[in-house]
Order: C-alpha cells, then structure tokens, then sequence
C-alpha cells in the first residue's frame, strides 16, 4: 500500500542544522535501499511562492502565499509498505530525528494512504459478482 | 521513549524493517542461516513480550540483535549438540571476513549473501521464493500462504526443507566466487520476477491480479538494486517491474474482469511507477547492458508506457526489440510475444506466420496464450470460426477464472461476427 507522508511544523527562526539534514538524508538512503521510499521533496515555503487558487460559493479566487492560519508544509514523502503500522514506524524515526537534532522544532507528520490497485477493480472477497 | 498503543502492529512494522538484516548479521555471526532466522524469532517474541510494557526501544534493530546475540549464546550453552556448534561457529568464524575490506570481497554486505543463499541452486524453485519472501522481504509463513493460495503447512515444510538442504549441503554463509556471479545472479533475478508475476498474472485462483505481491517482488527487485548497484541486469529487472506494475491500476476492470493492454485506460497508469521504470531504464544503459533479457523486456515495456494511447504504439519498434531478445534469450513465450507484435507492425497474417511456427512447440502445448492470440490474429483475418474455437481452447487451458471467463466472451463475440 502506498502512503504519503506530510511534514508540517512552525521551524525555529534559525537554519535547519546540518547534524537533522545529514541525519535525514540517511534516513532518507536507508528508506531508500530497502525499496519503500519512492519519492520524496522539500517544499518551498509558502512564503517564498505558495499560492493558492480556490473556489467558494462560486467564484475563483488567487491568493498568494504566505498562509499563516495553519502549519507550514515542509516535505512529502511517498512510501509504498505493507502496513499501516510500517507508516507509522517510519515516521517516527523521521519526527524523533527533529526532536533529538533541532531543540524547539514542532510539527507532526500526516500520513495518508493513496489509492491504489486494490482499491480498483477486485471487488472484496464475497461481494456480489464473484464466484 | 514511549509510543502510544497498538504495540503489536508496531513491533511487527520493526520486524518487516529491520528483519532481513538482523538475519543476514545472525547468519554470518552463526554461520546457519536456518538458525539465525530461529534466533532472530526468538528476538522477536521477546519482543513482543516486553516491548508492549517498556515501550519501544529508541534502537529497536539493535535491540533485537544484541536479543538475539544473547541468545545464540544461551542456546549454544544449552544444546545437547553444543561441541559440535561450537566446532562450526568457529569455523564460521575462521571463515568471516577480517575487519579489513578485502580487494578481492567486491561485494562485501551481509544482506547481499544473505540473497543469494535464499536464492541458491542447490534449492528447489518453490524452496527459493518461500525462503527469500520469507528471509528478506519479512514475511511470514501465513502470508506467504495466503499469497501463493496454498496452505500454511505447505509453505513451512518449504521453509524447513529448504534450511535442512542448505545445511546438508553445507552452503557456506558467503558471496559465490566471481566466476559463479552470473548464473548465480540470474538464479536470484528469476525469483523475484517468478513473484511478481504471480501477482501480475495469477496462475490460479478467483482473482486476476495480486498487487500486494507485486509490490513485495518489487520492494525485492530494489533491494537488489541498491546491493548490486553496477549490475545492469538488476535494473532491467527492476525497470521491467516498475513499469508493469505502473500497469495494475488500469489492469482490473471494476466488475474484476481483466482488462488487456490495448484497452487499458492508461490515464490510470501510475505515473510515479512509469518515472522510476524509465529511471531504472536509463541506468541500464549507462551501464551498457541494452542487451540484457530483462533490459530488453523493460525497453519493450517502457515504448507501450511511453505511448499516451494504445494507437500511438511503436509496433515496429517492439517487434525489433523482440526480434533481439528471441536472439538473447530464446524462449517460445517471447517468440509468441514477437508475434502478437509483428501482427501490430507488418498485419495479421505476418503475425499469425509467427505464431503458426509455434504450434508444435511442446513447451507450449497446454499453455493458454498460444491459442489466445492465434485467435485473436485469425479473428481480425475474419477467420471467424477458428478464432472461435481458439479462444474456446484458450479458455480451456487456462486456470485463472477471470482468464477464462474473457476468453470465453472474446470467442462467443467471434461466433456472433458476421464474415467480411
């Protein structure tokens, strides 16, 4: 099953250290190598870009960034696992790295399962239409 | 450190993350892959014992070998056959690799002997794909049995037969020497294409396609890719596999009837998957392994992906490119395959001329395909009648029910074609 994984967080107003970036790019390579890691991004802060283009009670509206109302997203990552729980553990290496590597660091890490070959198609065993 | 509920699932998430390589470590400090996975269990359900009261352990890979390690010790204290143990842990040990990198060791990780012992020769197919789901992609005996449709004892006596062959035989815990690498590479690369395809195309059973096994195959196939980074035939495995698997979306109709490449709606194609495979593709040919047979299928594979309709389809490419791999690699599958092509590239009847050639080929007398795409070719000949009584044989070789059941319309749609 294929999951994505938000990062979202309120960044202490100092650069990310180099100890958490080395650290998450082990993370990263060992996620990697075990082939689960399928992709993953940093994102530009909404800041620095982020727009967005929305549509309420009929009208379209553009809004640039930044969008203070809720956490920054910071990165996604797409793994593809077996479990929920797999998730979850990998996750939890990724946040314990912001916790022991950048004092004052908060946010959480979404993750969401995408859709995917078996939610198409295959009815689930003893549904109607199968022998 | 603490972690709220649901331990269970979480020791079990650590154990799929972290198995195969606690294993392989176990194996080289115990010199039996058998016992290492054992002493590895054993860590296990210590685990499953403590962790839920103490928490997760903010190391749990280190926390299950140092378990582990412990209790290899205790056991080999215990055992009534503790001389001769001990006799082999230290000749396993006489054996180990010095902590100097060795020039001649080119492939120096335990993970990596670890594969090729679970895929070794002197092993049984059914032996070898159990043992490597089993050792490297953490599965276990119950899902490995619920993948394959067979039943749970079933697959445990594969497991233990296969450990028992391993230790008669008394396979070393170590990389085969360069001049076995090949035959020895090529016997781990058919298992993990043998597992994908079951999952691809299920030789059995009520449902098309298995996508949990693909993904293991193909969690397999990078796994292999990133231990033996400069071997062109991984990647063409792996490019091969990205690429199919980019297919399984679309592969499924929603009532469950399989859906064919030519009607496949390809919008539903895992663009992520396609991205990779072409990636993998193009790896393959900076290591100048083009003529691979697995590079040559992925190359094959990645022109239908690159074809943003079924119609835009380079037919003469494909056939070329099976035109090469029938010269690398024969096989009658890929010759049936070249046909199905040529009939796209050149027209029906060049096709069929290829096909025709097949019919007495006995390793294709009772398979389903043969008749499937002869039938398919005489049916856009207007040879209705045959085409019927093809698709019908087709259906009646085949085992997968979806399979039959499409086999079965497409040859009643040809009895209701009026001739041209």
């Amino acid at each position: 099953m294929r999951y994505l994984m938000l990062l979202h967080g309120n960044q202490p107003p100092t650069p990310p250290p180099p100890d958490l970036m080395e650290a998450i790019m082990t993370l990263g390579e060992e996620a990697t190598r075990a082939g689960v890691l399928l992709d993953t991004q940093g994102l530009a802060p909404s800041g620095a870009g982020g727009v967005r283009v929305e549509l309420s009670g009929g009208r379209l509206s553009v809004t640039d960034g930044p969008f203070t109302e809720t956490k920054e997203i910071i990165s996604y990552a797409v793994y593809e696992l077996r479990s929920r729980a797999e998730a979850v553990e990998w996750a939890t290496r990724f946040v314990t790295l912001h916790r022991d590597l950048w004092a004052g660091w908060e946010g959480d890490c979404e993750i969401r399962r995408v859709f995917g070959p078996e939610d198409f198609g295959d009815q689930p065993p003893g549904a109607p239409g199968q022998q | 450190m603490t972690r709220p509920a649901s331990t269970h699932a979480a020791v079990e998430a650590v154990w799929r993350i972290e198995s195969a390589r606690l294993i392989a470590g176990l194996a080289r400090f115990v010199g039996d892959v058998g016992l290492a996975e054992e002493l590895a269990q054993d860590a296990l359900v210590a685990a499953l014992e403590q962790w839920p009261a103490e928490g997760v352990p903010a190391n749990p890979g280190g926390w299950l070998m140092s378990t582990a390690k412990h209790r290899a010790i205790d056991q080999l204290r215990r055992r009534q056959n503790y001389q001769r143990k001990l006799a082999e842990v230290g000749r396993m040990l006489e054996h180990q690799p010095s902590g100097e990198p060795d020039p001649d060791d080119y492939l120096p990780d335990d993970l990596l002997r670890l594969v090729f012992i679970a895929c070794h020769p002197v092993l049984r197919t059914e032996g070898r794909v159990a043992l490597t789901l089993r050792l490297l992609g953490g599965l276990s005996t119950a899902e490995i049995a619920r993948a394959f449709l067979v039943p749970e004892p079933t697959v445990g006596q594969r497991i233990s037969r296969a450990k028992r062959t391993l230790r008669e035989q008394d396979v070393r815990f170590e990389l085969p020497p360069p001049a076995d690498l090949p035959a020895r590479l090529a016997s781990v690369l058919e298992v993990v294409y043998l597992v994908f395809n079951e999952g691809y195309t299920a030789t059995a059973g009520a449902d098309w396609t298995r996508p949990e096994l693909c993904a293991d195959a193909l969690r397999l196939a990078r796994l292999l890719a990133g231990l033996l980074p400069d071997q062109p035939e991984v990647h063409g495995l792996l490019a091969l596999l990205e690429i199919q698997a980019s297919r399984l979306p679309a592969r499924t109709g929603p009532d469950g009837a399989p859906v064919l490449l030519p009607d496949q709606d390809r919008r539903r194609w895992d663009r992520l998957l396609v991205r990779r495979g072409l990636a993998a593709l193009d790896r393959v040919r900076t290591l100048g392994g083009d003529f691979g047979p697995y590079a040559l299928q992925a190359a094959i594979a990645a022109a239908h992906a690159q074809a943003v309709t079924a119609d835009e389809t380079d037919w003469r490419r494909i056939a070329a490119l099976y035109r090469v791999l029938v010269e690398v690699s024969p096989s009658p599958v890929a010759e049936l395959n070249r046909a199905v092509a040529v009939g796209r590239a050149n027209g029906p009847a060049a096709g069929l001329a290829v096909a025709d050639a097949l019919r007495g080929e006995k390793a294709l007398a009772r398979y389903p395909h043969l008749p499937a795409v002869r039938a398919d070719l005489l049916e856009q000949l207007g040879r209705t009648a045959e085409a019927a009584a093809e698709f019908a044989r087709a259906a009646e070789l085949t085992a997968n029910e979806r399979e039959r059941a499409l086999f079965l319309a497409r040859a009643e749609a040809a009895t209701a074609r009026p001739v041209d």
